[in-house]
């Protein structure tokens, strides 16, 4: 058995009280989670859970109040600034928003040589990765010279994992992305990220609040609510027999495309709402 | 996964307020004002740069019988008062006047953008810092301010114009510290960090790429203030008499206005037209950046795709259209009959860009139609000529929208305001964005019952009341008196829901209404939407590209394709026999419930 790659342990994110009299923010309330080298950790979670506040953390966009993230057996969690950049060969991110992760007035070729050029490879080795990272992505190599208004929302993710890929990080943190992507070009882009795992042997912490999703990519699923992680397990069977009272809500709540199916699952979500003991009143 | 539905690059500039330079830079020249105002400039800059062949005469010259000298006899424009050649004097004045209004713009531009950027790129206690000095340096009055520097410090023009420069420096600082402070928590910012650039290098490369444009606006117009401002101290006679400046001559000839009124003429032209020129530069400018942002819209960009590959198929009548044959007869009597809508929005080059064509669907009392399709498919255009509120451009070029006979496409707008909101009603995709934030939810829903049912603002009251309680929110009182922000998401939803049936309308027409939604909340969201279905009988047209929202909820269903209907039919049958490619690949790619990942295994590279 590996060793994990990343070892998450008991991390307190608190964002502090704005104004007087007003309580601190914890975003995550000692949250566990461990990686594995080339494994895929599904977090589910809705709006609110912690689960991007995560994903921060491990990218050292989010404050650390306490608890510890381990990578490759480093401490990283309150790197100083200079140290964190000479992460970024082995952490990357692919971030939900195609539209505004890549700079606008910069071509392609220029938003994906910087990482490159940042880790002081010259000019000549970083512009033959690139084209080699279109061709793993499989975008034409005429799209260098353009600007990413040029290309639509799966193109320009698509984009987004060719920068991430740059210089073969060993951890992506993937936070929401293909949420907005169309149906058809979230499959595609999908089995891109599985292509790309298993020939890099890349892993992911693949973030998403659509459990078929995360059910389609993942080895292991973590599912959040509030801050902590209520359930964790095996990918599959979490998924689709979940034991937690939260995740079996969450499970019944997203539609299925079957009319006959959808009905029954209607009435499964209706016998649970009624059968739980807490009201369901905390209408959203 | 078929591959059916191909992607071709779709020319997609949606949040796009950003311009490239080098197409910016032709545009320029190409706008009549701005070419004017950078030949105006030109000229006046050749003019000082060539100053010593276009005259022989030493401006400083002066000559005692040669005093005030009509034009001719070897003076091109004549003299001033002192005997002075007036062209010499007006060219190497421009040298001077420029050279200081470079000079107070440089300063400006340097101190406001280095003070800018850190500010708004780090914030906290320097930002409030920089904003507390540039407030006081802006509250201070600024010719006052050069009267006592030209006091204590003699009255050089270079330092006037360098304590200028000080003064205008809040002008570029505001600018960059917004457009830094907007662009700081972009994803391409985080991506970069993440990336390992430095921050200098993202302040440099990525944040001021963003704020170029609008820099050299500013520039331009401060550069026209410190003209004016410098030839105004002139005028006063607070300048350096030694050096030829156009305010210098003004000065001049406003000493000698009666004796010789056309001094006054020569400087007064320069500084204007100087003036002018930096002006028209500045609003040309901004007016072609405006003018890259105006398309780049979503809609906009995606109705060109739509129409390219509509435009590709040649236009015939419903053919296509997979029509499946109800079970029984169709029971009850149709509400919205759509025939052969098109709508298209004119293109400057005179072309009509198609979003939706020739599409044709009926909606029945009391049933729930879903329009599924991609993005660029048209149903949101659909569903908006519907209610006629398409965005600024689109027209609808064809076809006819009956309601109850009444065909709305041609009705005047007095008429569809009648309609909106009694008879159909609309449910957003964004809840809070529809809500007016300086409003209570109260005020907000008893206000549209007010003026169409024409209630008393008790009576509204009473209504709006029992509406939030039939759309299950706890404390219906409280919600009354909220404003929007103290809002949820679904909770906003459920507001707009009861809004859009305190009027009583036949058709309810929802744009994504759950899209925006956490998962939980959409299903109760649906729920509701099933209840009030029963309760009123009420009609909706539901928007929307998730099947499974129309599994759930649709009795029938429309599929869209590039602004055409491809198929059409009771949701059971379609999701049972899909016939139609297009909606073959769209079912084909949708995830297998049943796929999960095998297990984990320690893969090798």
């Amino acid at each position: 058995m590996s060793e994990p790659l990343l070892i998450v342990n008991d991390l307190v994110v608190e964002y502090p009280a704005k104004g007087v009299g007003r309580h601190a923010f914890q975003a995550l309330k000692g949250v566990s989670v461990d990686i594995r080298p080339g494994e895929t950790v599904g977090l589910v979670g809705e709006s609110g859970s912690g689960k991007s506040t995560l994903g921060r953390a491990i990218l050292g966009l989010a404050p650390v109040t306490s608890g510890s993230i381990t990578f490759s057996g480093r401490d990283i969690g309150s790197l100083p600034r200079r140290e964190r950049r000479a992460l970024s060969s082995e952490i990357q991110v692919v971030f939900q928003d195609p539209y505004s992760s890549l700079n606008p007035s910069l071509t392609i070729e220029q938003t994906l040589t910087e990482p490159l050029l940042v880790q002081r490879i010259s000019k000549e080795d970083a512009g033959a990765r690139v084209r080699n990272l279109l061709d793993q992505v499989k975008l034409p190599r005429d799209a260098l010279g353009r600007l990413p208004r040029e290309f639509s929302g799966g193109q320009r993710q698509r984009i987004a994992i060719a920068r991430a890929l740059a210089l073969s990080p060993t951890l992506v943190v993937c936070d929401e992305p293909v949420s907005a992507l169309d149906l058809s070009t979230q499959a595609r882009v999908l089995d891109l990220f599985k292509e790309i795992q298993e020939t890099t042997g890349v892993a992911y912490l693949f973030i998403s609040h659509d459990l078929t999703v995360v059910r389609h990519l993942s080895h292991r699923v973590a599912v959040m609510y509030h801050g902590e992680i209520v359930e964790r397990g095996e990918g599959e069977q979490v998924t689709a027999r979940p034991t937690h009272p939260y995740t079996k809500r969450l499970l019944l709540a997203s539609p299925v495309p079957d009319p006959v199916r959808q009905e029954r699952r209607r009435s499964e979500r209706r016998a649970l709402l009624d059968a739980s003991e807490e009201p369901d009143a905390q209408v959203a | 996964m078929s591959e059916a539905v191909s992607e071709a690059p779709v020319l997609d500039v949606s949040s796009e307020l950003r311009a490239v330079h080098s197409h910016l830079a032709r545009r320029m020249l190409r706008n009549p004002f701005g070419l004017l105002a950078l030949v105006i400039l030109a000229i006046i800059v050749l003019g000082a740069l060539l100053a010593p062949l276009l005259t022989s005469y030493n401006p400083g010259a002066a000559s005692v019988t040669n005093v005030l000298l009509p034009p001719g006899h070897g003076h091109l424009l004549g003299t001033d008062g002192a005997g002075r050649d007036v062209w010499a004097r007006l060219l190497y004045g421009a040298r001077y006047t420029l050279a200081g209004a470079l000079l107070a713009t440089v300063v400006a531009a340097i101190i406001g953008i280095s003070a800018g950027l850190v500010a708004g790129y780090y914030g906290k206690w320097f930002e409030s810092t920089s904003s507390w000095i540039t407030n006081v340096l802006m509250a201070l009055p600024g010719i006052v301010v050069l009267l006592a520097a030209r006091a204590v410090l003699g009255p050089s023009l270079w330092i006037i114009m360098v304590i200028f420069g000080i003064l205008l420096a809040p002008a570029f600082y505001r600018l960059v510290v917004a457009a830094v402070s907007g662009v700081r928590h972009e994803l391409f910012v985080d991506a970069a960090r993440v990336s390992g650039v430095s921050d200098a290098r993202i302040i440099a490369r990525h944040i001021l790429t963003v704020v170029r444009a609008p820099i050299i606006i500013q520039a331009a117009i401060v550069a026209g203030i410190a003209i004016a401002i410098q030839a105004g101290l002139d005028f006063l006679g607070l300048g350096d008499p030694t050096i030829p400046t156009w305010g210098n001559m003004l000065n001049d000839g406003f000493t000698n206005l009666y004796r010789d009124p056309q001094l006054v003429l020569w400087p007064a032209l320069a500084i204007a037209l100087t003036c002018i020129a930096f002006t028209l530069f500045a609003n040309a400018l901004r007016d072609e950046l405006e003018r890259s942002a105006r398309p780049a819209r979503r809609r906009r960009a995606a109705a060109t795709a739509a129409a390219r590959t509509a435009a590709a198929e040649p236009v015939q009548p419903g053919s296509g259209t997979v029509v499946h044959e109800e079970p029984d007869s169709p029971g009850s009597a149709t509400l919205l009959r759509v025939e052969g809508l098109a709508v298209g929005y004119p293109q400057p080059d005179g072309s009509i860009t198609r979003v939706v064509d020739d599409v044709s669907l009926d909606i029945r009392r009391g049933e729930v139609h879903g329009l599924i399709g991609e993005s660029g498919s048209g149903k949101t255009q659909t569903a908006w000529s519907v209610l006629r509120l398409l965005p600024p451009g689109g027209e609808i070029l064809a076809g006819s929208v009956l309601l109850d006979g009444e065909n709305l496409a041609e009705a005047s707008n007095a008429a569809m305001r009648d309609i909106r909101g009694v008879r159909i009603a609309y449910i957003p995709q964004e809840p809070m964005s529809n809500l007016d934030p300086s409003f209570t939810v109260g005020s907000q829903l008893t206000e549209p019952m007010r003026v169409k049912l024409g209630l008393s603002k008790s009576q509204a009251k009473t209504k709006a009341l029992e509406l939030l309680g039939r759309v299950h929110i706890p404390d219906p009182a409280r919600t009354f008196a909220s404003y929007p922000h103290e809002l949820s998401g679904g909770m906003a939803q459920r507001v707009l829901i009861a809004g859009a049936v305190s009027c009583d309308p036949s058709l309810i027409i929802a744009d994504e209404p759950t899209t925006a939604l956490d998962v939980t909340v959409q299903a109760e969201i649906l729920d509701l939407l099933r209840e009030l279905r029963e309760e009123l009988g009420v009609a909706v047209l539901i928007v929307t590209h998730n099947f499974g929202v129309v599994a759930d909820l649709c009795d029938r269903v429309s599929v869209m394709q590039s602004g055409r209907i491809v198929e059409t039919g009771p949701a059971r049958s379609i999701f049972a026999d899909p016939r139609h490619p297009y909606t073959r690949s769209l079912f084909g790619a949708i995830l297998e419930e049943d796929h999960a990942r095998g297990p984990y295994a320690v893969a090798a590279a």
